[in-house]
Formats: C-alpha cells, structure tokens, sequence
C-alpha cells in the first residue's frame, strides 16, 4: 500500500489533474448558467492546438497562452450563438464542435507547418509546466467567490435555475448565458494549452484523448459544485497517475493483481452510479439543456 | 420543403469550407472536384465508398431511432465497440461450427451485445431519470476499456505487438462483391454487410411505421404526456427503444469483423458513432435520409485522401470542418428558418395565384 | 395612481384583452375579478412590462409611460407577484430578493446590508421571514412573503397581485389581509387579482370585473355584493341552451367515494396544511345522463378526471372508483380505455393529440395495439383509413384530410378529431373535460349535439367545465368543486348563474 502514495504518484496526479481542474471549472460556468457543454473536449483541443502555434510563431508561452485562451472564445462563442440564440440542442451543437475540433487542427497545422497535423515541437525555455498548475488549483476558490459571493455569481445560478425568475428580475438570460459559454471556453482552453505548452512541448492530432469528457464526469461527480468537482478531478487524475505508474497491473494490498483497464473504469461507473443517486443526490441545475423563450 | 433544408444546409456548409480552403490558399473547386470526383471512380472509389457508408448506416439509424423516441444516444460508439467486440469473441469460440449456423449466431451476438450495452442506459433513465447523454458517454470509456482488456488479456495471439484478438474462424466470414462479381477486385473490402445495412433501413422503416410498437415508441418521442394518456408505458418504450439503437450500432460488428479484418481490432473505429449522429440529423431520422447522408460522409471521408495527396495545403481534416459545418447548420435550422420561410411563402402564393 | 387606456394584446388568435379601460386609485386596495381567461392576469403583465400591448396607453401617476420590460416598470415603482412564484428554490431568502438589485460592489455581494434591510422592511410591514433560509423549505405563505419583500426591497409603490390567496389557509389569508392593510396605511397601492368574491368584499375598496377580455363593471366594494358580482362575472343568461329530451338514466356507472389525490408535491418542511387537490369527493353518475361539475378552474376538477381515466399515480390516490361495479384500482388507463371508459383531456395540445403526426395516426390512440386496428403486430393501414375517413365525416372535421399533421387543424377541428376518436370506441362511461374550449360556436353546438346523442345511447358522461353556460345546459345533474370538495349540487334546470357563481367561488 505504501508504494501507492508515493511522492512521485502525488506530482504525477497534481499534473495530471490540472487540465481537468481548468476544463471542468471551465463548464461549471456553462452548466450552472444553463447550458450543457459536451465540447469541453473541443474548447480544449482549440487552446492547445492555438498554445502551440502561436508559442512557435512569437517565441512566447505567455502569449501562446493568451492565444490560447481568444481560440477557447472563439469555439465557444460559435456554441454560444448555436445554442443560445438559434435554439440549437446543445448536446448535438457540442458534438459538432468536437467534430470540428478533430480536423480544425490539423488543416490548420497543414497550412502552417506543413506537418501532418503536429506543431514544431517547442524547446524547453518555451514552455510553462508551472503556471497552469497553479493557475487551476488558484481558480478553484476564485470560482467559488464568484459563483457564491458576486453579483455576477447569483445571476448566473439563477439563470441556470430559474430563468423565467431571473427575466422577471430584469436580468438578461441571454447575455449571463453566454458569459457562461464563454468563460467555459477559455478555462478549458488553458487547460488544453497546459497538455501541449505545458506538457508535452506539441500539439499532436487529437491530445487531448477524452479529457474533456472526463472533465465533464468530474463536474457531474462534483455534483456542479466547485471544491467537490476539484475533489473529483484529483480522484480521477489519481486513477490516471496510478494505471501509468503500475504499468499494467494494479497489486493491492492483498496480493491481487487488477488490469489497469479497470481502474481506468472506475471513474466513469462511479459518474453513473452519482447520476442515478445512489451517492448523495446530484442534482443538475434545473435548467440544464433547455433553450430560455420569452412570450412576449 | 423539408427535403430541400438538409440540401441547403450542405451546401451553406460547403461554402464555408470553401472559405477555409481560400484562406490558406487553395483552390475550393479543384479542392471539391477532388474530393467528390475520387470517391465516384470505378472500382476503388465506388467500392471504398460504399463500404465505409455501410456502418455509417448503422450508426445512424441508430441515433435516428433514438432520436425519434426523443432519446440522444451518443454511446453508438462504445455499443459498436462491444459489439464488435463480441462478435469476434463467438467467431473465435464457436468457430468450429459451420458457416450456415456461425455467421448468423455472430450477427445475433452482435446485435445482441448492442442492445445490451444500449439498455443499460435506458434502464437509468426509465428508472432514476438520469440523463441519457453522460451515461452514454461513459458508457463509451468502459466499452473501450473493457474491450481492450479482453483483447488484450485472453484474446490475443501470443507474441502479436498489434493489440488485436485471434483471427475468427474462416466459416464466419461473409464474401465480399469481389468473390461475386467477376471483375471487381477482391482486395475491396465491400462485403455483405452493406445489402444487410440496406435491409436494415427497409426493417427500421416498416418497424417505426407499420408496427404498433414503432407507432408507440414514435408517439412516446413526440409527446410522452399524451403517448401516457394513449396507454403507453413511457418507461418500457424508453428501455426497448434504446436497445434497438443500442443493436443497430451494434451491426457494426458484423461489417467490421466478419466481413472486413475478421478480427477484433482496438481502435478500429474512425468516429462512426459519432458521425452516426451527423447522419441521423442531415437524414432527418428517416432511413431513406440516413442512406443517403451515409453515402455523402462516406464520400467525404473517401474523397479526403486524395486531397490530402494532390491538393498542395488542404489535409484530409476539411472532411471533418465539413461534417462539423453540416451538423452545426441542421442543428440551428432557426438560421435559416426567416430566409426559407420567406421563399415559401412566396412559392405558396404563387401557387394559389397561378 | 395606474390606468389602463384602451389596452388590447393579442396571443396567436386569441384577443386576451379587448380595448380595456382600469383605473386604480392610489392608496386603495383594488381587485380585478373575473373567470378564468377573463384577461385579468395578461392585463396586469402588461402593466408589469411581461408582455408589450398591441395598442393602448398605460398611465403611472398621470403620466403615460413606456414600459416594455419589467425593469421599466421596477423603476416606476411598481412591483408585481406572480401566481407561480418566481423564486429560485436552491437560494437563500436574501439571494432571491437581491436578484437584480444587488447590493455591494461588482466584486463583493453584501448580503448582510441586504439581510439588515430586509429585516427592517420584514418589521415594518410584518413579514417575517428569515432571510438566510433557503426558498425551498419554506412553506408556501412564507414563500409569497419573499415575493412581496421582493417588490418591497426595490421601493414599490404600487403592488399587483395574482391570485395571492389562492395558495393559502384560511389563517394565512386572515394575516395576509392584515398586511395588506398595513401597506394600504404606508401609502401603497394594491392590485389582488383573484376570483374570490368573499376576500374582495373583505379587502378591497374598489373591483373592476373582467369578463372574456372586457370590462364589464367598475363599483366600489361598498356599494356591491357578492351576488351581483358573481352575476358581472359570469354572464347574466345562458346564451346556449341545448335542445335535449329528458334524461333517462339506468343503471349506476361509475361509482366515486371519498376520492382523494394528494398534490405529489413536498411543502415546506414542518407545516401542517392539507396539500390535497381533491379532498373526500363522492358522487356517482348513471348510465345515460350527464352529470356536469362547475367550478373555477384548478379546483381539483382536472385531478378527478385523470384520477378516474387512470393517469394518475396510484400512490397520491385514496378512496375509491367502482365503474359498473368493479373497482378500477389496480387498472392502468390502457386497460380502463378496454373497460368501456373514454377520455376527453381537457388540454388537447399536451394530453390528446400527436400534434406532430397525421389525423390517421391520432385517431389510433389508445385502440393502436389491438384488432381491428392492429391484428398481431402489423397496423392495419386500410382499416386505419376507413376509420378516420368515417371519423372525419361523422364529426365534421375540416379539412378532411387524414394525411394532415394534426397540428394544421383549427382547435375547433381538433377537438372534434379527439371525440371522435373517443365515441369510436363506444364507450360506457365518457369523461369530459373543457370540451369546448378555443372552439368556434358552429363546433359548440356540433359537440353538444354529439354529448348528447351519446348520452342517448346510454352512456354515462362525466362533465367537467368551466364555462358556466355550457355545464348548465348540457347536465342532467350539476355538481359544483370548489377547493378539491363538492360544494353542493344544484339542479341545472331551474338554478340561477349567479347562485352558481357564488357556489364556484367559496361563498355560500
């Protein structure tokens, strides 16, 4: 059991939870406004893709990050106006960014780079390992103050609960809704851009491998609150550490040796097991996934 | 009119490609003649072209029946991977049987472990109302896990680096056109499956419409309140329409393992769940629409190699902006809702005037 | 203080509001009255800005003033509380209150200055409520506090209210009014919106009635009295009288004892009040008459409807439902339908109809899965259209078109499709509920026409509607709901409307 808690198994899951942290924090935003985000995979894969190039092309991770985070706008304010103003089903306008997202990349990198479908790879000074790390673990409590503690906060959540109330209470769904969106789209941007600048000194095709989507079962396990969706992103990144670190075979303490593969599942059985109710009550904002229409 | 918006809809999305190619400098036309042209040339294009459509129908009348129930199945792609999966595995293990008994217990393996895969969600839903898009979704990771883990673990040849299960035995496989028609290369994977896609399409079409259980689960996706009121038990139609999309993504498997690798194989899947989805919607939910949406991606995705060689900056990623641009057009319909209004109603009077 | 000036509002093509004129006193309590879809509660959203009249002047103080959302209408000083609450459940009291008209910086929500506020208007007008609570486990009187602490906290001058009454005990209703009276002596004004002519003789100073989108009367409650109200209210005459025989009825059908549904709803945590919608009724209908309960709507009327077609959870239902004296419990509507008894669901859009599918397809449901519609698993579409073919031409349906979605169809037309489809089945027992709502007068008098002629044959009819004129013409036998009881039973012959009226809205 000790060889579990190792120091190296605590870094590995602290890096490994960051993009999680930031994606997931990032469709907090969205849901609690009302929004479903299953683009979280995409917002991600557009922030690490621009993190790249631009680190490239200006020689700068800073502004590759800031790069990053215009493209998270960017895929998230077409979701936005998909979603929001045409009325789009959210599920489905999430998919097609996730769809576009597999391909954007790479047309782009053809054209730039003429690679088929990485960047450059970047040499080590261009690179901040640190900074999203801290970024991420910082937002938590800063997500937490302004969803709890600002005006901007209790609108959002009323617009995610109650939109009728919150219309009658003079707000604008419409625009706190797409701050929401927004804001998504640039957490989880940075949260991609920390895989390809902060990690692995490229983007290739498709890095992102299901992140997003875990993110989202983390946000869903969290129960749309900010510390438990962080408790959960550390659990999931854990498992992750774990299944790298044991090379294929988990032994427990009592000798058994468990395939990787089921480690790797729990996070995911445990999200359904939360969404039906059996771990406390999950309940999404009631809003969740409907389109506000005035009667005027 | 309702036939005219998916067409609309492509080709607002091919202008907006075109856009993409102009702006890295290259030529849309040439760029569309290619990928288009390419997929219609005679053996290979046609050939490739209809075998990569065939799980692109299954796939979506997959999502389409779900969608009809008023249900999102986004797990197609892990209901495919298990069921391919299992196919493979009653390939392997009951080999020995002759073909005439073999092929069609693989088939209903395969359609079995879909629907299977597929209910488990539906069951959650109809039973504690959770949402069936993340269930589904999860759903897809431990599919993938678990099929992983099989292969890797009990399945594999011995000393194979490729993560791949044993070959199934020869009596499960299906022929391909090569071996039917005289001069159409064999090399071409085309095989049977797409004749059981198309009898698939004609089986889902009088399901939905000249059955009482397809006119229940119709009448639940339009309106549960008054499929209640009519006697209809929304929870069970939930369930069962589930596992039909659940077997129809399931179909997969019979192309994929019994007429193309003849093995599992991890990965094998480019995303047919997902455009599975694509299709359904530019399909409108109809099998008819599904076909031919099936044969416009797989011309997309076949036309893209070409234009990935013989283009000088285009990669074959147009054909996912394109895909992407579709889905997102048909979703926002609303986009386009005052524009085609206004030149029905135009029509319409002219109609009544002339 | 606030007038109306010719204010019309339209929704599709029902006029809600029809060029109506309502002056309101500043200082006084006034109430608006009137039935169900009388335009009281769409003229109030106007005023509030909820909805942007077609035509018409709205006058604050004199002066006439645009308002085209709610936040013009806040900044005038008018506040509003909805029938349904706009409260967000999983906030706090503060929050709620706070929503829009945030105290503190952009940076920094102060609760607490807001919370110090609140408790001194909570003092001010008594209305206690803690302002830390969350919304969700207070009861429903404390609820409706929030709501007009809401309108308090942003310095209305003039409140409307609609419905306030409607969810309360009696006891609360009695503190209500009190705070009422309290905010009449600090200078407010008051608008209730309600249909209970027993509260507005108690509270109000003056009534504007309202009825199908006009204004029929203005008085002043001094002058007035339940009945005459009642009378403005309703109608004076019966405007349809129905040619019928006199009934004979037969045997007892449907036999109704001590049924109670409970709402299905959680109140607030540790308080008591009955959340019963139909509450210990009892009657029994024979074969071949019609028996017909009036009442405003929301009384328990749609409850007892479903209750018996089966669509209701068992669980919320006690009491019993014996048709040709078999109990109907244990049945689920499918096999209720089989019984012999047929539904006609007052909301035709939601319950009734597939407005997205064809005429032949809607007048399968319900009969969809047996012979002769369907004999083994295959729908048999020639039946299927000999069946809608003698539909459409037996109950008039235009156009008659069974390829026609069911959506294209007029609300006359698709309530004609929905009977037709019921009286196919030859039913024993029919249950009916606003047969005639959002229908033209050719279908009425059709569709009276068909109740009857069934009635004839010897079916049993269970009417429910809350069109007076209409429920007094057809029963053989009247029953009125008020509050989920019978309220008492008048014989439709000889009974007067205002009576009626007053039986309806809770006076005696």
């Amino acid at each position: 059991m000790a060889e579990l808690f190792t120091i190296s198994l605590i870094w590995s899951t602290i890096r490994l939870s960051t993009p999680l942290i930031l994606a997931a924090l990032g469709g907090l935003f969205s849901e609690r406004s009302g929004v479903i985000n299953i683009a979280l995979e995409g917002m991600m894969l557009a922030g690490a893709f621009t993190g790249a190039a631009v680190t490239y092309a200006t020689g700068s991770p800073w502004i590759g990050l800031l790069a990053a985070i215009a493209a998270g706008v960017c895929i998230a304010l077409i979701h936005a106006v998909a979603s929001i103003r045409y009325k789009a089903d959210q599920v489905v306008v999430g998919t097609a960014i996730n769809i576009l997202m597999l391909g954007l990349p790479g047309f782009l990198s053809g054209a730039f780079f003429l690679s088929s479908g990485s960047t450059p790879q970047l040499p080590i000074e261009q690179l901040i390992p640190r900074a999203p790390i801290v970024m991420a673990f910082a937002f938590v409590p800063l997500t937490w103050y302004v969803l709890y503690r600002t005006p901007f906060g209790l609108r959002l959540r009323a617009v995610g609960e109650n939109p009728e109330a919150a219309d009658a209470a003079g707000i604008d769904v419409a625009k706190m809704r797409y701050s929401g969106v927004l804001l998504s789209g640039a957490l989880a941007a940075i949260g991609g851009a920390y895989l390809s600048i902060g990690q692995a000194s490229l983007f290739t095709r498709n890095m992102t491998s299901g992140r997003g989507f875990i993110a989202l079962a983390a946000l869903i396990f969290g129960k749309w609150r900010p510390v438990e969706t962080l408790l959960a992103c550390l659990f999931f990144g854990f498992t992750e550490a774990v299944t790298i670190q044991m090379q294929g075979v988990v032994t427990l303490p009592s000798g058994e040796a468990i395939p990787v593969h089921f480690i790797q599942m729990v996070p995911y059985v445990l999200t359904m097991v939360v969404l039906a109710g059996f771990i406390g009550h999950s309940r999404p904002p009631r809003a969740l996934g409907r389109a506000y229409e005035k009667e005027r | 009119m309702k036939l005219l918006f998916p067409l609309v809809a492509v080709a607002a999305a091919f202008v907006v490609g075109g856009v993409f190619v102009l702006l890295i400098g290259d030529d849309p036309i040439e760029t569309y003649r290619l990928l288009i042209g390419s997929a219609l040339w005679w053996p290979d294009g046609i050939g490739y072209t209809l075998f990569l459509a065939t799980p692109l129908i299954f796939t979506g009348l997959a999502v389409s029946v779900a969608f009809r129930a008023g249900l999102l199945n986004i797990g197609a792609e892990g209901q495919l991977y298990v069921a391919a999966f299992a196919t493979a595995w009653t390939g392997i293990v009951f080999g020995h049987l002759p073909a005439a008994v073999l092929v069609p217990l693989c088939c209903v393996a395969a359609v079995g472990a879909g629907a299977i895969w597929g209910a488990i969600p539906g069951l959650l839903k109809a039973r504690f109302g959770s949402h069936e898009v993340i269930n589904t979704i999860m759903m897809n990771f431990i599919a993938v896990a678990l099929a992983s883990y099989f292969t890797q673990y009990h399945y594999r040849v011995p000393g194979d680096a490729i993560m791949q299960t044993a070959p199934i035995s020869a009596n499960a496989y299906l022929p391909r056109l090569g071996q039917a028609m005289p001069g159409f290369p064999e090399r071409i994977p085309l095989n049977a499956s797409f004749v059981l896609a198309l009898l698939a399409c004609g089986a889902v079409y009088v399901f939905l419409w000249r059955t009482k259980w397809g006119y229940e689960l119709r009448a639940m996706g339009s309106n549960p309140t008054a499929a209640e009121y009519g006697g209809i038990s929304v929870r069970r139609q939930i369930v069962l329409a589930m596992a039909i999309s659940g077997g129809l993504a399931g179909m997969v498997g019979i192309n994929e393992v019994l007429g193309y690798r003849h093995r599992y194989y991890d990965g094998f899947s480019d995303n047919y769940g997902f455009t599975g989805i694509a299709v359904a919607l530019l399909g409108r939910n109809h099998p008819v629409g599904v076909i031919l949406a099936a044969l416009l991606f797989a011309i997309l995705t076949r036309g893209g190699i070409p234009v990935d060689a013989f283009t000088q900056h285009v990669t074959k990623d147009i054909v996912q902006i394109l895909q992407a641009t579709i889905i997102l057009f048909v979703a926002a319909e609303a986009f386009f809702r005052t524009p085609l209004t206004r030149l029905r109603e135009g029509l319409r009077r002219g109609r009544l005037n002339g | 203080m606030l007038e109306l000036r010719n204010i019309t509002k339209r929704f599709g093509g029902v006029l809600a509001n029809d060029h109506i004129n309502i002056t309101v006193e500043p200082g006084t309590i006034h109430a608006i009255v009137g039935e169900n879809g009388a335009g009281k509660s769409t003229a109030m959203r106007v005023a509030y800005g909820f909805y942007s009249a077609d035509s018409g002047e709205i006058l604050i103080d004199g002066q006439a003033r645009a308002i085209n959302r709610p936040h013009d209408a806040i900044a005038l000083g008018v506040g509003m509380v909805h029938q349904h609450f706009m409260l967000v459940d999983t906030m706090s009291v503060a929050e709620n209150i706070v929503l829009g008209a945030e105290s503190g910086t952009p940076f920094a929500l102060d609760l607490d200055a807001a919370a110090a506020r609140i408790r001194s208007l909570s003092d001010e007008f008594t209305l206690s409520v803690d302002p830390h609570a969350l919304v969700e486990q207070l009861s429903v009187g404390q609820q409706q506090r929030v709501e007009l602490l809401k309108a308090l906290y942003r310095n209305a001058r003039l409140l409307i209210l609609d419905e306030p009454t409607a969810v309360l005990t009696p006891r609360e209703v009695d503190e209500f009014f009190a705070i009422l009276r309290g905010m009449r002596a600090q200078g407010k004004t008051i608008i209730i919106i309600t249909h209970k002519l027993a509260e507005v003789l108690a509270i109000s100073d003056a009534v504007t009635v309202m009825r199908d989108g006009k204004v029929v009367g203005r008085v002043n409650t001094q002058d007035t009295s339940a009945a005459e109200l009642a009378r403005l209210m309703v109608g004076r005459d019966v405007l349809l009288r129905v040619e019928k025989a006199v009934a004979k009825p037969g045997a007892v059908a449907l036999k109704v004892t001590n049924l109670s549904v409970g709402s299905g709803v959680k109140v607030g945590s540790g308080f008591s009040r009955t959340s019963r919608i139909l509450d210990g009724v009892s009657f029994d209908v024979r074969a071949g008459e019609i028996v017909g309960i009036a009442g405003v709507e929301g009384n328990g009327q749609r409850e007892l409807i479903e209750a018996i077609a089966g669509l209701v959870d068992p669980a919320r239902i006690s009491g019993d439902v014996t048709f040709e004296g078999q109990s109907l419990a244990g049945l689920d509507a499918r096999a209720r339908r089989e019984r012999g008894i047929a539904h006609i669901p007052e909301d035709r859009h939601r319950r009734g109809l597939l407005l997205e599918f064809t005429l032949d397809e809607n007048v399968i449901l319900g009969v969809h899965y047996r012979p002769p519609v369907t004999s083994g698993v295959f729908i048999d579409d020639k039946e299927v259209r000999r069946r809608t073919v003698d539909i459409l031409q037996r109950f008039d349906v235009r156009p008659p078109d069974p390829e026609l979605p069911a959506r294209a169809l007029s609300g006359g037309n698709q309530q004609k499709l929905m009977i037709g489809r019921e009286f196919e089945l030859r039913p024993r027992l029919l249950l009916v509920a606003q047969p005639t709502r959002g229908v033209d007068i050719g279908a009425i008098e059709f569709i009276h026409r068909k109740l009857v002629a069934l009635r004839d044959e010897g079916c049993a009819v269970l009417l429910v509607s809350a069109e007076l004129d209409e429920v007094m013409s057809l029963s053989d036998r009247l029953l009125v709901i008020h509050k989920g009881r019978i309220a008492g039973e008048v014989d439709p012959a000889v009974a007067k409307a205002g009576d009626i009226g007053l039986l309806m809205t809770g006076g005696h």
